[in-house]
Formats: C-alpha cells, sequence, structure tokens
C-alpha cells in the first residue's frame, strides 16, 4: 500500500518534469510553449461553463426536492429480497449525479453502520468503481459542442445500473 | 441530454411541490448556479495547466514516442483513428491520469481527447463512435486504488481498509468492459 500511494505521489511531478527536460533536449522554448498551451484552456472553460450550470442546478435541484427518498422507498422491498443494505441505493443513486455529495453519503453510510458493515464495503467499492456520469457528459460534451449524442446517454445509464450490480455481487462474494 | 434535463428539472418541481419543499429547490437551485461558477474557475486553472504541458508534449515531439508506446492498444478501441493522430496521445494520457486515480489531470487532459477526436470531424454537432466510446470508459472510471475512500474507511477504525482495494478493482474493470460490451453490442443492433 505504501509503494501504490507514493508512486501516485510521484507521478505527477515526475511527469512534468520529464516532459520539460524533453522539451529542453529538443530545443524547445518550453516556458513560452506552455503559455501558448494554457492560453486555449480560457476559451475551453468558458465553452463548458453553460453546460455545467444546466447540470448542476437541474442536480442540485433534484436533491433538494425529495425525490430521491422516494426512490429510496421504491427500490427498498426488492432490495431487502436480496439482502443488500438499504443504504446502498442512496449511494448508488447520488454517484452517477454528483462527486462531493457522494462523498458526504459515503461518509455519512460509514459513519452510521461502522467500516466494517456491509452497507459500507459494499458504497466502497461503488464509490471506486462508479464515476459521475453527468458531470463527465455535460463536461466532455460541452468541451465540443456535440448537440447530438445518438444512444450515447442511455448505454451511460444502463451500464451505470450494470456497474451497481457488479458491484453489490462482487462485495456479497468477497465478504460473506 | 436533453431529455435528461427536462426529466431532473420536471421531477423536482413535481416532487417539491407534493413534500412542500419549493422554498428549498429554490433555494438549491441558486446553489447549482453559484457551485456551477466554483467547478469552473477550479477548472480553468487545471484545464490551463495541462494544456500546457500537453502543448510541450506536442512540440517536443515527445507525443510521437508517448502514442508509439500506447498504439497498440487504443488502435484496438478506437479503429477510425489515424496512427499518428495526437487524439492517440491525449486518450492514452487521459487513461493514465484515470488509472492511477489523478482526477485533476484526468478532466483536463479528456477534454484535449475530445478535441483531438473533433478534428476528425470538424463540421459535425453529432458524436462520432470514437467520441462515445471514449466517454464510456471515463464513465466507467477505471482505476488501480480507491485512496480517497480508503482513508475515510482508515478514519472511521476499519480493521482492514484496504481490503476493498481487490473488489473494487474486479468491479471496475468487469463494469468497464461490460459498458464497452454494451455499446458495441448497441451500434451492432441498430446498424
Amino acid at each position: 500500500m505504501k509503494t501504490v500511494s507514493l508512486i501516485s505521489q510521484l507521478i505527477i511531478p515526475l511527469f512534468i518534469l520529464f516532459t520539460i527536460l524533453y522539451g529542453c533536449a529538443k530545443k524547445v522554448r518550453v516556458y513560452d510553449c506552455f503559455v501558448s498551451g494554457a492560453k486555449g484552456g480560457v476559451a475551453v472553460v468558458i465553452r463548458i461553463f453553460p453546460y455545467l450550470l444546466a447540470i448542476f442546478v437541474a442536480v442540485k435541484a433534484f436533491q433538494s426536492s425529495g425525490a430521491f427518498e422516494f426512490a429510496q422507498e421504491m427500490l427498498q422491498g426488492m432490495l431487502e429480497f436480496f439482502h443488500v443494505p438499504i443504504d446502498v441505493v442512496s449511494i448508488a443513486l447520488i454517484k452517477p449525479l454528483s462527486g462531493s455529495a457522494s462523498l458526504g453519503v459515503f461518509t455519512n453510510i460509514v459513519k452510521t453502520n461502522g467500516p466494517d458493515s456491509m452497507a459500507s464495503l459494499i458504497s466502497a467499492v461503488i464509490m471506486g468503481s462508479a464515476e459521475t456520469t453527468f458531470y463527465v457528459l455535460a463536461v466532455y460534451l460541452g468541451a465540443v459542442g456535440i448537440k447530438r449524442t445518438r444512444y450515447l446517454v442511455p448505454v451511460c445509464v444502463l451500464a451505470d445500473l450494470v456497474g451497481i450490480i457488479i458491484a453489490i455481487s462482487i462485495v456479497k462474494l468477497f465478504f460473506n | 441530454m436533453n431529455t435528461v434535463w427536462v426529466l431532473l428539472i420536471v421531477i423536482s418541481v413535481l416532487f417539491s411541490i407534493l413534500n412542500g419543499r419549493l422554498d428549498e429547490l429554490t433555494k438549491s437551485i441558486f446553489e447549482g448556479a453559484k457551485s456551477a461558477v466554483e467547478v469552473s474557475l477550479f477548472l480553468l486553472g487545471i484545464v490551463c495547466l495541462w494544456l500546457g504541458i500537453t502543448r510541450i508534449i506536442e512540440d517536443s515531439g515527445l507525443i510521437h514516442r508517448l502514442s508509439g508506446f500506447f498504439r497498440y492498444f487504443v488502435k484496438r478501441l478506437f479503429q477510425d483513428i489515424p496512427p499518428e493522430h495526437p487524439a492517440i496521445t491525449s486518450i492514452t494520457l487521459n487513461f493514465l491520469a484515470n488509472l492511477f486515480g489523478l482526477g485533476n489531470a484526468a478532466t483536463p487532459l479528456g477534454i484535449k481527447a475530445m478535441q483531438d477526436l473533433k478534428t476528425l470531424h470538424p463540421d459535425g454537432e453529432t458524436i462520432t463512435f470514437e467520441m462515445m466510446v471514449f466517454i464510456v470508459v471515463n464513465t466507467a472510471s477505471i482505476q488501480l486504488i480507491p485512496f480517497t475512500v480508503i482513508g475515510i474507511l482508515a478514519d472511521y477504525g476499519s480493521k482492514n481498509p484496504s481490503a476493498i482495494v481487490l473488489p473494487t478493482l474486479l468491479a471496475t474493470f468487469l463494469s468497464a468492459l461490460l459498458a464497452l460490451g454494451i455499446l458495441f453490442a448497441v451500434r451492432r443492433v441498430l446498424k
């Protein structure tokens, strides 16, 4: 564990150092080059901003409306049937929508159920194996101004669902 | 995205009327706008930083070495990208950043990758299949070690916080493979 975390701490500084030294060796004016590349970033972020705004407003509104609690109640019966802790629903629902909110929900689950409980273990694996899908979609599609996404969004939602079922099954397999 | 957005807004307003939470709803809408600004400011910094670094990679010719190194794997997944195209490097760097859990580098490099993919079809407003493959791999979030999660488990006194590493790894790879499987299957069905 220690070596792995050391490697992941080293990787960015070493990568930047290597890139700059390589540039110098190839007689590139690295400073001017860096600045001219960075300049392009401003336009990118300005282009993404309206897309981010749209998705953030919708997600926050959804969170505050109480629709979450409703979905949780709907799914409760099904989860009890499969012996899955109910808390898992909240993490499965929030993870695709918001990164910071899901971290809060996860911390809360660990606090109330204990770190070695089934609920915490399943949530931990979902946290590590799922992504904030709608944020990724908004940023990446916004960056290049794509309007027609064909079948991408349904595929991503279906993939999220499958991913959560996989996470639950794997934890059940490992820790039972 | 249009459908998703409409659904989220309609459901939110209906539910907050039913639950008598209209006050909270109004507040949250402005909160959403505020956090969009905060996240954009944060993105502004890291996107410019990584675009600067990738410019050095391009101008120094390092791009050819990096793309040569990973060409085989990326070419299998993205069949329509020409061999020397910059998209191969930016996609590779984005995948590596994801793998090592470097979210701050993954997003800017992903934006760069999308722009590089766009240069293959500069006029279209319709998504290309390559872009879909790229986004699906990103939403499946392939990550080797989930450091934040392990940290929280350890903070609350877990006996063995790193016990989740192997299950997470399995789950993340399996779900990424299945996500790609679904994408390729849908393409075949719709053809």
